[in-house]
């Protein structure tokens, strides 16, 4: 099932193909600069929180999960071009388990999100967040399981799509409500009733409300529950995610 | 060298895509060393034999050993000894041609002191040494396939499969790339198991089977097959196609074919034939030529119909085959 050279090449190739590739690099690292300046300033006179921080402080760990979640997702769909365009098939006749294809994917995905997160994290004195450099330890823990979960929801989508509909569609049915629903906009409490099922649902609101409680000390839901909800989705992502992917036809 | 042990043995090998039978209950067997055809119109079931032989589809019926190793019980060993050139391109076109090596060489194990000598040994085989830290992107088809078949022999593979090898190339590329194919099989001693659609590279094989509607209806050398035509073929163009043909079968009881490029039939003796011809003939000739029977004229006489006429309609039978198989034809 693991098979530690499958893994390594897998990783490597995506690796080398997101260091090639500077557009991705470059694109992904502007839409969240976009959304953290422009949107988080532009709402900032009209936002009133509780506590010491304005709105773009408040918005500045959604943006982190953000970059995590377009990142994994974009990282995993690939397998839809490698499908398209003939690589995939180089790969599914080695002999080599398939398992570890789908593990070297996700290793991949949480390698790039966690680049892209990282410049995210450095921009935080722009914003004038501060947080003891200790936390930085917990604060990649919760990355590294949001990364790989999403990556893990690419993977699912990936092995289910039958042809390239294109990231759009993706991003319009996935990964918009995803955040929307992540409390990365707005504080997840007093919200209508339907509307926080679909909030409390959600496992990035979890990595949201972690990475907010580490950055800002502010958090809605208790530590261990979040942790508990990552760790349990993360796991069952995993499975799903070989599932699909063995089961796929190629 | 073919020596006298098989390199794949297959035995009422099946395919059935939801009650339709892509390939039907075929057993043959290629010997090791050997350069052995695969010839059939497109959608005949030669791209699904050869995945169920490189143990990408699993067969409905029957069994086949792949280099000593049976396909349904040890996928693994199968995958290890044969390499895959597929009909579409499979290189990662972002990559270098190094990098596209180096990656395949990791995953089939190839030792890692070992690999980098071994991807320059491809790349010179395959003349391809000063492009190794090019992208793939930029290079031309018949680079892309020399590049794919260095890929496809790096982990010495005792079987090598290569599905339409030349689909899509000029023919001074498909001419090369025949030319690497055979020094392959004289210097590295493998097995080329190999699917085509033209009848000038079944000529190349040692052996062909003709494959149509998933079932081999000849198997034998390019030589015996055409002896299976004793006669000459004469092909002939007139001002009145239509009245020659008539006057073909009033005259010499001949019954020839018509097509675009004129008629065409079989006579015992051509040489003979073509000169009393052209004098008898109340139509006149435009141009004619007699000559030996071809692979086209064997595979019209088994099937009745011309493999290289068949590109309208096997697009439409590819189609429909598609939609009955549905995602399952990926």
């Amino acid at each position: 099932m693991i098979d530690l050279s499958c893994i390594y090449m897998v990783w490597l190739r995506d690796t080398i193909r997101y260091f090639r590739e500077k557009s991705q690099l470059y694109g992904s690292i502007t839409r969240p600069i976009l959304w953290l300046f422009i949107l988080g300033m532009g709402l900032r006179g009209s936002y009133r929180l509780t506590g010491n921080y304005n709105y773009t402080q408040f918005i500045f760990p959604g943006i982190v999960a953000m970059t995590i979640i377009f990142t994994s997702i974009q990282s995993a769909i690939t397998i839809i071009w490698d499908r398209e365009f003939g690589f995939l098939k180089e790969i599914l006749v080695a002999p080599v388990p398939r398992t570890s294809i789908a593990i070297g994917k996700g290793l991949a995905g949480t390698t790039l999100s966690l680049i892209q997160a990282s410049i995210i994290l450095l921009l935080s004195p722009l914003v004038k967040v501060r947080f003891p450099l200790l936390h930085l330890l917990p604060i990649y823990l919760v990355m590294i399981l949001l990364s790989f979960s999403l990556t893990g929801i690419g993977i699912v989508i990936a092995a289910r799509m039958t042809s390239f509909q294109g990231f759009g569609t993706i991003m319009n049915f996935v990964i918009m409500p995803m955040w929307f629903l992540s409390g990365s906009m707005f504080p997840p409490t007093g919200l209508p009733k339907w509307l926080n099922i679909l909030v409390r649902a959600n496992p990035l609101t979890y990595g949201v409300d972690l990475i907010r409680g580490l950055i800002l000390r502010l958090s809605y839901y208790s530590v261990w529950f979040s942790l508990g909800y990552l760790v349990v989705f993360a796991i069952a992502i995993t499975f799903l995610a070989v599932y699909f992917f063995n089961r796929g036809e190629y | 060298m073919i020596t006298n042990s098989e390199a794949i043995i297959v035995n009422n090998l099946t395919k059935d895509f939801k009650g339709f039978k892509a390939v039907d209950g075929i057993s043959f067997e290629v010997k090791a060393g050997e350069i052995f055809g695969f010839l059939g119109p497109n959608g005949a079931g030669k791209t699904t034999t050869v995945k169920m032989l490189c143990t990408l589809l699993h067969p409905s019926a029957g069994n086949a050993l792949v280099a000593g190793y049976d396909i349904l019980r040890q996928q693994s060993l199968v995958r290890k000894s044969i390499g895959i050139i597929f009909q579409d391109p499979s290189l990662d076109d972002r990559l270098t041609a190094y990098e596209n090596l180096r990656f395949h060489g990791i995953i089939y194990k190839v030792p890692n002191k070992e690999l980098p000598d071994l991807i320059h040994q491809s790349l010179e085989w395959m003349e391809l040494s000063d492009r190794a830290n090019d992208l793939v992107r930029n290079f031309s088809g018949g680079m892309k396939r020399r590049l794919e078949i260095a890929r496809g022999l790096l982990h010495s593979p005792k079987v090598l499969f290569l599905d339409e090898p030349t689909l899509g190339l000029d023919p001074q590329t498909r001419n090369r790339i025949w030319e690497y194919l055979i020094k392959l099989r004289w210097e590295k001693n493998i097995t080329l198991f190999l699917t085509t659609h033209y009848m000038d590279e079944a000529e190349y094989c040692d052996r062909i089977a003709i494959i149509d509607y998933g079932k081999i209806i000849a198997l034998d050398t390019p030589k015996a097959l055409k002896a299976q035509i004793k006669n000459d073929v004469v092909d002939i163009q007139t001002a009145d196609d239509l009245l020659t043909e008539k006057e073909l079968l009033v005259k010499y009881n001949i019954k020839a074919k018509r097509d675009g490029d004129g008629l065409h039939f079989e006579v015992p003796n051509g040489a003979e034939f073509v000169p009393k011809l052209v004098r008898e003939l109340t139509i006149p000739v435009k141009a004619v030529t007699t000559r030996r029977p071809t692979l086209d004229d064997v595979f019209l006489k088994l099937t009745g119909r011309e493999i290289r006429d068949e590109s309208a309609s096997s697009r439409e039978r590819l189609k429909s085959t598609m939609r009955r198989m549905g995602r399952a034809w990926r």
